[in-house]
């Protein structure tokens, strides 16, 4: 058995160490909100927050995931209401979706870290997040404006 | 005569118990002293160069500040960065893909604990050197780390993140020597006298 904490919740999970923690968060949990694209790190769309990095879950193995915490994009705030997904909802970045959860997953991670991105600073953190519809110039947008209302938020 | 004999037997035993006491002996550096020979240790050196300057070294020790992967040294993919401390930015951390071992298949990320470039404070860069200014380069701690000559020996025999250059995975081509017959090049050109080569060499 392998514990795992998924959004604040604890799971027993029976599995081979060395299953993919997507297949684990998809198949055994049921969280398919995250989504399988390449399954060799390349494109992003599996990225969830490991310790609060946004690691590519297709690669990561189980038995790193035992005892941390992860958090999906099922659990990246309690009614969506994430600044980055409100952000999204507003400028309707996703076209087909596919890649969309493994995008506002990497975008949190760079909010947090750099409140106030330069174009160049979203470059050099969206790279990983490949979107084949090419939504890339709304994803820009998208964090220009979550940055903003995360500042705003904190000023109230 | 018998006396002497007994005394002679006793004071034999008392020496053998009283060196069997003696302190280790002090650990020397590991590179024997030999005498100073600057063709020898350039030559030596030489081979040393060519490790470093093969893909599974310079693409982590690159001029500028995104790592190389694949024998043509080009470019990471994704926009990856070097960082502050070398294991990249924001969301595109080095760990999020590489993990603490190779991820099996052709194509897969390559891992290892300690996988990442040198932090930004300290680049280490291989990539465009001449040998002459790696060799300098290496020597000095200002430059290498803060290593002195048995350290930096240490780490190019026994790092374990070096080492990986010659478990790289599937698909990878590994460095023109073996890591045993590296390391004893890199002891024979300290050994010799750390020679850097002439600025002419190339």
């Amino acid at each position: 058995m392998i514990t795992i904490t998924v959004n604040g919740q604890h799971h027993d999970i029976d599995a081979d160490p060395n299953m993919p923690l997507l297949w684990v968060l998809r198949d055994i949990l049921g969280l398919t909100g995250t989504k399988f694209g390449c399954g060799a790190a390349q494109c992003g769309a599996c990225t969830v927050h490991l310790n609060g990095e946004a690691v590519r879950s297709c690669v990561t193995k189980i038995n790193r995931a035992a005892g941390q915490n992860i958090v999906t994009i099922e659990g990246l705030s309690a009614h969506n209401n994430h600044p980055v997904q409100l952000a999204w909802n507003e400028m309707n970045v996703p076209q087909c979706g596919y890649c969309q959860s493994g995008q506002i997953m990497s975008a949190a991670v760079l909010l947090r870290e750099n409140p106030n991105p330069s174009d160049q600073d979203i470059d050099d953190a969206m790279s990983g997040n490949i979107c084949r519809c090419g939504t890339y110039q709304r994803i820009r947008a998208a964090i220009h404006k979550a940055a903003a209302m995360q500042t705003e938020g904190a000023k109230l | 005569m018998k006396k002497l004999v007994i005394i002679c037997f006793i004071a034999s035993i008392a020496g053998l118990i009283t060196l069997s006491f003696r302190a280790e002996p002090v650990k020397k550096t590991n590179y024997p002293a030999l005498p100073k020979d600057s063709v020898g240790s350039v030559k030596a050196f030489m081979s040393v160069y060519k490790v470093l300057k093969s893909s599974r070294c310079m693409n982590c020790h690159p001029s500028g500040e995104a790592p190389l992967q694949g024998d043509d040294n080009h470019i990471h993919t994704m926009n990856v960065k070097r960082g502050i401390d070398g294991k990249g930015l924001y969301s595109v951390r080095c760990s999020n893909c590489h993990q603490t071992e190779n991820t099996a298949g052709l194509h897969m990320p390559p891992g290892n604990p300690k996988w990442g470039l040198p932090p930004a404070n300290m680049r280490m860069v291989f990539q465009g050197r001449t040998p002459r200014q790696l060799a300098l380069q290496l020597l000095d701690p200002k430059q290498n780390g803060g290593r002195n000559k048995a350290q930096l020996i240490d780490h190019m025999a026994n790092d374990d993140l070096v080492g990986w250059a010659w478990h790289p995975g599937v698909g990878r081509t590994l460095p023109p020597m073996s890591r045993p017959a590296f390391a004893a090049q890199v002891r024979l050109w300290i050994a010799k006298g750390a020679y850097a080569p002439s600025a002419k060499v190339k």
